[in-house]
């Protein structure tokens, strides 16, 4: 096999707090190969948006760091490399959509305009050419009359429409990899699945890598070929999605998945209402501790979960779990 | 539609006024017999007859308002001319001073106010707080004359006084050299309140525009640092800078009364005070009258302004 397109290695994202410093990721190592989608899954608060904001290099200034592992990107190590070399990359070979289309688009300038700036700072176009660009691109993202409504502010858009201007913003240089974070959380779930639709699409088309930042099972199961449970800022099953939607090894990941109503297909009568996983993802200052972290939600919990960290297991198929009791679920 | 407001907004000006001004005790006819060295009471009715004072509140208030809709404001006691003309003469002056104060106010509290939310934790951030709120407590007058002792006295850069040297004579650009000279001090007197305010006023939505997702979406399309600022953030943080502008341009016309007094400057200011102390009741209702109106024109260019800044203003369809 080749060498993956990007290869997270025992990544370690500090957080300043007031007063501590917490790793917020926490020894995350994964791989992503060309053209490949990759799912992160798990509660708020896990680490998932962290660890793609580090991939762009966008930390939060003075507050997070990368504190130790590599994040190589076509054989080259982003965390070392320079803010300039950075601004190269970002929006050109890894771009990104966010969570809230609302709100991340500039008010106050046209979508072309949005648009066809990324394609003058990194394809060197002229003013013309990307206008033109901008509105092919409006097209291809399915925005009905696109020649018109390249020159329109974002608040004359909807929600579905903006997330896609966001799409044709972030897959205007043709990008190798596109994190998409949480990219329909805040739309209709018809506009969803249209969105979903097309991600999938322009994948087809493009070849770009997807790594996709979601909580929900579903988005995973249409969109990715593996992917990565996040708990508390480790990971904390890594494997094929069917595999792991099939057989989930991680206490965490069977209560995500038992949470889905849709994923069983006939409400019986032990499953008859909606599930959830009890209890809440530990606050901050439990992250760096020696020991699992979800052992106080967890229903096969035993002395040494509270004891020590569990190492992370890989069997022959590439499936891998960090659980003391991982063997015991299969 | 705001024009209309506009107009009704400058009647209701007008007559407020003169109603105000009717209500203070004294009058022209007072003025007048003192200069005279006294006068009896038939004298005095015969200059108040002479003038029209002697009718009913609401005779001369419709006179005097028909009267300045054909543009006549009235003829000035004191001065002995049309008021039109005299504020005509003046009006230039104050607005080269309201108008370049404004200007200077924005250009250099919107720079300050940038590169403050730009560094908030060193010493130039803690220079531009001290600084405004130095410059937002310090009275205008008392900034005149220190300004006036340092760099007029001290250290002869600048004139003392007034806008012209009547002693130089020469081409536009030898007057305009000469002019700019004097505007220097009164400007930066006038316009360091006006700085602190638009400091700080941008520094607070800039910082709060820099937290904005749009902010983090232009990053992540790995534009530079200064489009992203200057380009993305900077725009959106102006609105509020301007409806300020907008609404301190009145505050900057009655600063510039203050202004003109400590400097000389041949001003409406100045106009104003000298037909104050003289009870030339016209020439006060004129003057009032144009601020009135250059207020009201500002706002509406802050509206234009506003337009141009924020697409979302206005019912663009």
């Amino acid at each position: 096999m080749s060498d993956p397109l990007l290869k997270v290695q025992n990544l370690r994202i500090e957080l300043t707090t007031r007063d501590d410093v917490v790793p917020v990721i926490d020894d995350l190592s994964f791989e992503l190969a060309a053209q490949e989608s990759i799912s992160f899954v798990g509660e708020s608060g896990c680490g998932k948006s962290m660890t793609a904001l580090a991939i762009m290099g966008l930390l939060p200034e003075k507050i997070g760091r990368v504190a130790s592992g590599s994040i190589i990107f076509d054989g080259e190590d982003l965390t070392q490399a320079s803010e300039d070399r950075l601004r190269e990359i970002r929006g050109n070979d890894i771009s990104m959509i966010f969570q809230e289309p609302m709100t991340s688009l500039n008010p106050v300038y046209t979508v072309g305009e949005q648009i066809a700036e990324v394609l003058r700072a990194h394809q060197g176009l002229g003013q013309q050419a990307a206008w033109t660009m901008a509105e092919e691109l409006l097209d291809a993202v399915r925005i009905p009359n696109a020649k018109r409504r390249v020159s329109d502010y974002p608040f004359q858009m909807s929600g579905g429409q903006r997330q896609r201007v966001m799409i044709a913003m972030a897959l205007a240089c043709k990008p190798k990899i596109l994190i998409a974070d949480e990219p329909t959380t805040a739309l209709d779930v018809t506009v969803q699945a249209q969105i979903f639709d097309l991600l999938n699409d322009l994948r087809r088309q493009t070849g770009t890598s997807i790594i996709m930042i979601t909580h929900d099972m579903g988005a995973v199961a249409e969109m990715s070929e593996r992917m990565i449970v996040m708990y508390a800022g480790r990971g904390a099953e890594i494997g094929g999605v069917d595999e792991i939607i099939e057989k989930p090894l991680h206490p965490y990941t069977q209560g995500l998945i038992a949470c889905v109503p849709h994923i069983l297909a006939t409400v019986s009568a032990e499953r008859e209402r909606l599930l959830e996983v009890p209890g809440i993802v530990p606050s901050l200052r439990e992250f760096g501790k020696d020991q699992c972290l979800f052992a106080s939600r967890c229903p096969v919990r035993t002395d040494i979960c509270l004891q020590k960290r569990p190492p992370i297991e890989t069997d022959p198929s590439g499936h891998s779990v960090a659980c003391w009791h991982g063997k015991d679920a299969s | 539609m705001r024009v209309f407001y506009a107009v009704v907004l400058l009647a209701a000006v007008l007559v407020l006024n003169f109603s105000l001004m009717h209500l203070a005790p004294g009058d022209v006819a007072d003025t007048i017999s003192q200069s005279m060295g006294g006068a009896d009471q038939e004298i005095l009715d015969k200059i108040r007859a002479d003038y029209g004072l002697d009718k009913p509140f609401l005779v001369q208030l419709g006179h005097y308002i028909g009267r300045v809709l054909q543009f006549d404001l009235g003829h000035s006691f004191f001065f002995n001319q049309p008021v039109t003309q005299l504020i005509l003469q003046r009006l230039p002056a104050t607005l080269l001073l309201v108008i370049s104060a404004q200007i200077l106010a924005l250009v250099l509290g919107v720079v300050l106010g940038v590169y403050s939310a730009r560094k908030p934790n060193s010493i130039a951030n803690y220079f531009v707080t001290f600084f405004s709120l130095f410059g937002y407590s310090a009275p205008v007058f008392w900034t005149g004359i220190l300004l006036l002792i340092a760099f007029s006295l001290k250290i002869p850069w600048f004139p003392v006084a007034g806008m012209r040297d009547v002693t130089i004579s020469g081409g536009f650009w030898i007057q305009f050299w000469d002019v700019a000279r004097h505007l220097v001090l009164p400007m930066i007197t006038l316009s360091s309140i006006f700085i602190a305010l638009y400091s700080r006023l941008s520094r607070a939505t800039m910082m709060e525009t820099l937290g904005a997702d749009y902010i983090r979406t232009a990053k992540a399309k790995g534009l530079s640092n200064r489009q992203v600022i200057y380009k993305h953030a900077l725009k959106n943080s102006l609105s509020p800078v301007i409806t300020q502008a907008g609404i301190q341009f009145s505050a900057m016309m009655s600063g510039a009364v203050l202004v003109e007094a400590v400097f000389s400057w041949p001003g409406l200011g100045t106009l104003a005070f000298q037909s104050i102390i003289a009870r030339d009741t016209p020439t006060i209702l004129g003057i009032l009258f144009f601020s009135a109106l250059v207020v009201i024109v500002g706002n509406l260019l802050t509206d234009l302004a506003l337009r141009l800044v924020d697409p979302r203003v206005g019912g663009r369809k």
